[in-house]
Parts: C-alpha cells; sequence; structure tokens
C-alpha cells in the first residue's frame, strides 16, 4: 500500500472528547450521585439535574464482527450512536431517556442474547485472558472455563444478592494476565521445564536466565553448542522461562492443574488493597467445561453469600471469620502447601494469642 | 460451501447454557459471514481449537512481526500445527489503543470493523488485559495494510515487550460523582506523551500507567499499574445533613452504625444524637467506603487531585507489587500542574531506565535499591504517607540524621 511508504503517525489513544455520550460530555466532572433502578440499570444524576441511565450487559469478550454490528445497531437505536466497554468486558448502553431502558434490555436480550447485571453486589463478568485461542504459553483455555463458570453463575449476575460485589478472574499460565480478584482461577504445573536442546535460541539466553525468579537456570554446553539446564531442587515449576523462551516448555496435559486463589482487592475501601491467598490446589483441568473449577467457586460463594456481612469482600468476610473457618465452610483441605515460606513468610503467621477455637 | 468444516464435538459442549458463547459467535463466522477467506480462517481457527481442547495444549507460538517504523504493538502468532489447519496458520493480533475510558463512536466501531473484515479475520477482543483493542487473526501482509488503513483514520497501535504499554482509565468524570481528577485527560496526556516508548520498545521492561478517579480504584491500578494516578481531596468532604438523616431514616440506626460508622478504618465517623453525622477530616484517609454507602448525602471535597502510587504489577519476578505512595498529593488544576505530571512520570522512567537490571519492573528496582534510594533518584523528599510505619530494626547506621532532621524542619517551615 503506498500509504504505507508515509509512515505511521504516532496519534497514539485517540481523543476520549470525539467518544464521549453528548449528555457525558455536558456534565463530564459534575456529577451529584447514582441510585441503581435495579440490577444492570443505574441512574447517574448530574449537578445540573440531567439524567443519564445505563444499561450493562455481559459479553463474551471476543465477539465476531456480526455482533459487533449489533451492537452498534442498538445504540444506534437508543443511545444516539454511542457504547461503552468495562474492564471486566461489559457492554453499557447510555441513554438520557427512562423509557428507553426497557426497549434496550428487550433489543440486548433477544438481538445479542447478552444477560443484564453485572451492577452493585453481583458476580460481575470474569476478568480473563486469551488461552489456546491465541496465546502461546496458555496450558488451559480461558475462555472456555469462563464460558462455563458464568453459565453456573448468571443468576448471580443477573442479581445484586452478594454481600458486596464479586470480581472473578481466570489466568491461563502463572503470568497471571488475569488481575487480583476476590475470586481467581490459576493454571499450576507439577514439574521442571522439558529443555529443547536442539531447538534452543541462544539469542535470548540471556534473557531467559535473568527471567527465573528461583535463579534456577544456568547457561550449559551441549553437545558443542550453547543452551541452558534446570536447577530441578529450585525450580518451583513457574513457567516464567517458558514466556521467555519456547524450547523451554513447562506445560504438560497430563499433569497441569487449576488452583483458586482468595481474596484479591484492589480498591482501596475499608482496609485497603489487599492480595489473594491460596485456597485450594490440584483442580483438574477438565474441558471443555471444567465442571470441578466451577464447583470450587460455587462453594467459596455459597460461603460467603451465607456468611459474609453487608460490605464485606470475599477478603474481608474470610479475615473476619478465620481461615479455620473458611477451611470447614467450603470443605477445601488445609495442608503444608497453604503456610508461606516465600520472603515475606513471617508477615503472614499467626504472632498473638488470638486463635479462635 | 466449498470446504469441509471441522468437527468440533468439543467446543459444541460450549455453545449450551445460557451465557453468550463465544463459539457460537465465532462458529457464525464460519458459516454466515460473506467473506470466504472469513469462513475458511476460522474453521480452521476452530479445528485448532478443538485439538488444544482435546489435547489439552496450546498450538501457537510467537514470532516477528511489526509494521513499517514500529518495533512493537502486534503479537504474532503462528501455528505449530499450521499443515493440519492452513488457513489460520498465520494468525497475529493487532494491539489498537481504545480511547481513554473505552467510549465509542457506533461510526468509528463500525468504521474499524470494516476495515477488520477486509484484512483480517473479523475476531475482535473488547478489550484485552492490558487495555487494548485486541483484532486477533492476519497474517503478516495484511497486519501492515489493516494498521496503515485505521492509522490513515486516527487509530494507534498499542504497547507490547519492554516499552510504555497502552495506558487504562476509569469512567470517571465522564459519568461518575467519586471522580476527583479528570482521568481521561490524565490517561491520555501520560500514554501521548511517550508515543516513541510505545512504539519502540527499549525499556528494562513494560511500565504501565493506569488512572483510577479515587480510591475505589475501578480499574485496578495499584495492583497493576507501574505508575497509578487515585483521585482524592485534601479539603473537608461534603456532608449534606438532610440526605444523612433521609439515610438514617430510610434504613435505622442500627444498619447505619454497623455498615458506616464502625467500618470506617480510621474510626473518623460518628453519628450525631440528631442522626446528623460527625467526621473528622483529618483522620479521614479517604476510602471511599462512607460515600459509597451513602452516596447522595457525602461527596469528595473540592480541592481535588491524586494519589501517585509507583511500582505496581502481578506475579513475575518476586511476587505481586502494590503501588507504593510517592506523591501522597498531586494538584491538577492548572496548565503548569499537568506539565509537571508529565515531568514526574518522565523522570520516573529515566530513573528506572538507566538503574534497572533486564526484565525488572519499577517495582521491584524499587525493592532491590531501597525506596529512599529511588526518591533521591528522582528528587522527591521522604513523607510519613509513603509508609504504614516507620523502621523496626534497630541495626542501621544513621550518620546524618541531624542534617535530615534540619532539611526536615525546613520542608516544614517552609509548607
Ligand atoms: C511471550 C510472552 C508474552 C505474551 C505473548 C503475552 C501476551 C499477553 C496478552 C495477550 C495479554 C492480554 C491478555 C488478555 O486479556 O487476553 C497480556 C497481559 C498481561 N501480561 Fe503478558 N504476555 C507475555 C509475557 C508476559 C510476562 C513475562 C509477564 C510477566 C511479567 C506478563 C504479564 C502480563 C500481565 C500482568 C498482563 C495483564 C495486563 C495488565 O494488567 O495491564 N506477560 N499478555
Ligand atoms: S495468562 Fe499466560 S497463557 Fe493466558 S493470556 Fe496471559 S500470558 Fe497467555
Ligand atoms: S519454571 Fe520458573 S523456577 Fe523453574 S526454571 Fe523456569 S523460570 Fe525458573
Ligand atoms: S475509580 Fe472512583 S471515580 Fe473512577 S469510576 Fe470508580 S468510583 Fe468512579
Ligand atoms: S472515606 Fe473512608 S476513611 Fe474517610 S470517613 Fe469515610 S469511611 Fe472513613
Amino acid at each position: 500500500m503506498s500509504e504505507s511508504t508515509m509512515g505511521p503517525r504516532n496519534q497514539g489513544a485517540p481523543d476520549y472528547n470525539l467518544h464521549l455520550h453528548p449528555m457525558m460530555a455536558k456534565n463530564y466532572g459534575k456529577w451529584d450521585h447514582h441510585e441503581r433502578l435495579k440490577p444492570g440499570v443505574i441512574r447517574y444524576t448530574a449537578e445540573s439535574g440531567d439524567n443519564l441511565y445505563v444499561v450493562r450487559a455481559g459479553s463474551p469478550r471476543t465477539m465476531s464482527p456480526a455482533t459487533v454490528h449489533k451492537i452498534c445497531d442498538i445504540a444506534d437505536r437508543f443511545c444516539d450512536g454511542f457504547v461503552r466497554f468495562t474492564i471486566r468486558c461489559n457492554v453499557e448502553f447510555s441513554t438520557d431517556k427512562a423509557e428507553n431502558i426497557e426497549p434496550i434490555i428487550k433489543a440486548v436480550k433477544e438481538e445479542l442474547g447478552f444477560p443484564i447485571g453485572g451492577t452493585g453486589n453481583s458476580v460481575s463478568n470474569i476478568a480473563h485472558t486469551q488461552g489456546w485461542l491465541h496465546c502461546n504459553l496458555p496450558a488451559t483455555d480461558a475462555s472456555g472455563a469462563v464460558k462455563a463458570l458464568m453459565d453456573d453463575l448468571i443468576d448471580e449476575f443477573e442479581k445484586e444478592e452478594m454481600p458486596n460485589r464479586v470480581h472473578i478472574s481466570t489466568s491461563c499460565c502463572q503470568i497471571n494476565c488475569g488481575s487480583h480478584a476476590d475470586i481467581s482461577i490459576i493454571v499450576q504445573h507439577h514439574h521442571a521445564p522439558r529443555i529443547d536442546h536442539k531447538n534452543m535460541m541462544i539469542c535470548e539466553l540471556p534473557k531467559v536466565v535473568a527471567i527465573c525468579p528461583a535463579a534456577a537456570i544456568r547457561p550449559k554446553m551441549m553437545n558443542g553448542a550453547t543452551s541452558v539446564e534446570v536447577v530441578e531442587e529450585k525450580c518451583m515449576y513457574c513457567g516464567a522461562c517458558h514466556g521467555q523462551c519456547p524450547s523451554m516448555e513447562i506445560r504438560d496435559a497430563d499433569t497441569d492443574t487449576l488452583s483458586i486463589w482468595v481474596g484479591g482487592k484492589a480498591s482501596s475501601t475499608r482496609g485497603g488493597p489487599s492480595q489473594m491467598k491460596l485456597a485450594v490446589w490440584g483442580i483438574p483441568n477438565n474441558p471443555p467445561r471444567w465442571p470441578e473449577a466451577s464447583d470450587a467457586v460455587r462453594k467459596i460463594l455459597a460461603a460467603y453469600k451465607e456468611g459474609g456481612k453487608p460490605w464485606e469482600r470475599v477478603g474481608e468476610w474470610i479475615e473476619r471469620i478465620g481461615w479455620a473457618k473458611f477451611f470447614e465452610k467450603t470443605g477445601f483441605p488445609f495442608t503444608r502447601y497453604h503456610i508461606e515460606d516465600g520472603p515475606d513468610a513471617l508477615t503472614t503467621f499467626n504472632r498473638s494469642s488470638h486463635v479462635r477455637l | 460451501m466449498a470446504f469441509d468444516k471441522h468437527n468440533t464435538p468439543m467446543l459444541d459442549q460450549l455453545e449450551t447454557g445460557p451465557w453468550p458463547s463465544f463459539i457460537s459467535g465465532i462458529k457464525r463466522m464460519r458459516d454466515d459471514h460473506p467473506s470466504e477467506t472469513i469462513n475458511k480462517t476460522i474453521n480452521d481457527l476452530l479445528g485448532q481449537l478443538e485439538h488444544s481442547y482435546e489435547t489439552r495444549k496450546g498450538y501457537w507460538k510467537g514470532g516477528t512481526v511489526s509494521v513499517y517504523g514500529y518495533g512493537g504493538g502486534i503479537i504474532p502468532r503462528f501455528s505449530e500445527v499450521g499443515k493440519s489447519f492452513p488457513e489460520s496458520k498465520e494468525f497475529h493480533t493487532v494491539r489498537v489503543q481504545p480511547p481513554a475510558g473505552n467510549h465509542y463512536t457506533t461510526a468509528m466501531l463500525r468504521q474499524l470493523g470494516d476495515s477488520w473484515e477486509k484484512y483480517g479475520s473479523g475476531l475482535v477482543t473488547f478489550h484485552g488485559q492490558t487495555g487494548n483493542i485486541m483484532f486477533i487473526g492476519t497474517d503478516t501482509v495484511r497486519t501492515q495494510d489493516f494498521f496503515d488503513e485505521i492509522n490513515d483514520y486516527g487509530w494507534d497501535l498499542g504497547g507490547a515487550g519492554p516499552c510504555v504499554r497502552t495506558a487504562m482509565s476509569c469512567i470517571g468524570a465522564a459519568r461518575c460523582e467519586m471522580s476527583c481528577l479528570n482521568e481521561q485527560k490524565a490517561h491520555r496526556l501520560l500514554v501521548n506523551n511517550f508515543v516513541d516508548d510505545v512504539h519502540r520498545p527499549a525499556l528494562p521492561y513494560k511500565f504501565k500507567f493506569k488512572v483510577s478517579g479515587c480510591g475505589n480504584d475501578c480499574q485496578n491500578a495499584i495492583e497493576r499499574a507501574d505508575f497509578a494516578m487515585l483521585g482524592t481531596w485534601r479539603d473537608n468532604m461534603k456532608v449534606d445533613q438532610e440526605e444523612v438523616k433521609a439515610y438514617v431514616a430510610k434504613k435505622g440506626r442500627k444498619y447505619i452504625t454497623d455498615n458506616v460508622i464502625t467500618r470506617c478504618p480510621t474510626s473518623a465517623l460518628s453519628l450525631n444524637d440528631d442522626d446528623t453525622l460527625n467526621v473528622n477530616n483529618r483522620d479521614c484517609v479517604r476510602c471511599m467506603h462512607c460515600l459509597n454507602v451513602m452516596p447522595k448525602a457525602l461527596h469528595p471535597g473540592d480541592d481535588k487531585g491524586a494519589t501517585i502510587c509507583i511500582g505496581g504489577k502481578r506475579t513475575l519476578k518476586i511476587g505481586d507489587l502494590m503501588g507504593t505512595v510517592v506523591i501522597p498529593f498531586k494538584k491538577l488544576e492548572t496548565d503548569e500542574d499537568w506539565e509537571s505530571l508529565v515531568e514526574l512520570a518522565e523522570t520516573i522512567i529515566d530513573f528506572w531506565a538507566e538503574n534497572a537490571l533486564e526484565h525488572e519492573r519499577c517495582g521491584e528496582m524499587i525493592e532491590r535499591i531501597g525506596l529512599v534510594n529511588f526518591l533521591e533518584g528522582i528528587g522527591i523528599d521522604p513523607d510519613p504517607n509513603m509508609i504504614s510505619e516507620p523502621r523496626q530494626s534497630s541495626y542501621v547506621r544513621m550518620d546524618d540524621w541531624d542534617e535530615a532532621a534540619e532539611a526536615y524542619f525546613a520542608r516544614k517551615a517552609e509548607a
């Protein structure tokens, strides 16, 4: 193409002002309050008294052009030709006319087949990653596991009946592109990488050695050529090296499993942000519907729904009832592997006389 | 149709159930899309995916693909089983930066969609975890054609590799009453100041900007961004006592006590006998909890700005890190304020680029060299807001204590 000879234009992120719904542009920075009219529908009121109604729908994240066109059709009919996406891959239809709410809901359900919800104290759409569909590192398929899990949790997406909002994420390798979350599903490997010495890409050698968190990788001559070796005792099967070098295969269809982590929270509300902790390990990586993973998530959600106080996120609920209760309520085993042995281990021990008996 | 469709018995099981199925969407592209190229490409993509489901293995490998003039932004994908699935054997992703806040006009979405159907598989993700629109699936030649076309009408690639990455921001000022800063402006200003560092990866590792308008951090900035901005205010929060009374009347004193007063992390709240609210604004840490429970009654103050936290990241390599407060309060009002924000980002990136080891995120570097050395490197004075508590170990040399103390009192006197 002739354009390519002109070179790229380096515009960076496009101007958001061109894409703002007129009501958002008019009241930018001047909003007063909001009210959730029902699950999936929020009214935002500006200082000027203007109202903006937002209908939120869950999307499958990866979409066909036909689906995108249908989203645009609905936004053209009811939303002045504007639409936005949340970071959890929900689609938001905004309108300044209350009478558009029901027709939007109807159109979204009938034309797109998307559920309405994901607001307030619901289980929102799962922040997930690419998996077998497109990444070079996955040991599982995040999209498939998410579809199966959301089939199971759709009720909780469409209602607001949890103690607080629930964010779930999935990651298809231990690089963990999925975010910290109240509940997170992560792949776990069970042995050190298998090195394909014939195919070692020497160009990346220093990077591969540098990336290992356990300093387990050493350069080594193999049959006269430069390669690497892994010190078995140090390796913790994280697969970071595999991200750097395809010749250090970490995945193993026969042994890879899933693990579930709980209590992550980015928000500074109340006690502040917190990181996820191990709940359970060794869940079968079982396509196409991963029923064991869904089961485990269900168990956590059921216990949280029953026992959580209003406004308590999953991690805060566990902190209040104690980990012993958490393992009791969910039926997960508490093992020696739950006890941290990393550099911050001491800060995770109970160094008081507080015990729950 | 002139091609054999792969059987996909496992994927078919993802078409049942009430949640929208990505598989059904993809299948419709194979069956109904007017372009035969797309039908065939998607058929082979489904074939390879089914093969992954059967064998529980991934079959994509990386490589090098870029567009003229850029070093990043394309995620190359070559199939390891391309012989069996030739139509999708090259299936690169083009990362494209969205407008801040992920707002779109349908006209622009349709335009992007049309270009993508012309040059790619049509398959698209809104959005990847890195904040980009991910256009999934095209070959090396058409990657360039697609980029040329969309670049012509205003869209640019996102980051990939050791570079400044695509930024992200919450909806904030566009619609949210909690917003304490112009998130979308901050997002665009910051990332577009570094376009060169986005497109030409030459940093020790990735560097991410994310902006949330308040401590609710809907953007997950503190846990995912090297440079996280969180909106806040430094005067008093605004209390509409009539609305407080209305909440108490509606919800009851017990509810307000159990869910607002006792949940404040710094015990800054008390309910007066006449059902009005008492706020100790000097104790309040702007955690947002009480504002979330009573959005009509409580609002951020007027003297707004941002807290800037540096060094958040996910697991690799030393474990997950939340960002650390480096600027407790940054006013963002005048042009000079905004300029100094960009300068701060430049100073931090320069210092990190010079001092980080290969593959070391900014937070990891801070951990290695110490917060004090980092602060000195970027010319920022220590502040008690940067820590949760002072040091515990007495085994330390404090040779310059007197000077440090004097400097502290001098700063205090100036403020
Ligand atoms: C060849 C290597 C890699 C490729 C191809 C790759 C690709 C990707 C992709 C496609 C995403 C978006 C995921 C989605 O939403 O579907 C992503 C996100 C992410 N990746 Fe990578 N990645 C690689 C290496 C790494 C490494 C080594 C790390 C760890 C340091 C990493 C950390 C992340 C994180 C934390 C995210 C989430 C993004 C965010 O919160 O901004 N990636 N990566
Ligand atoms: S979690 Fe791992 S496998 Fe999944 S998209 Fe991210 S890098 Fe790829
Ligand atoms: S799997 Fe992890 S610990 Fe083991 S060699 Fe690779 S990078 Fe190092
Ligand atoms: S982070 Fe704060 S300002 Fe931004 S959308 Fe969330 S609540 Fe609103
Ligand atoms: S915002 Fe948080 S810290 Fe401040 S008064 Fe409200 S609950 Fe307390």
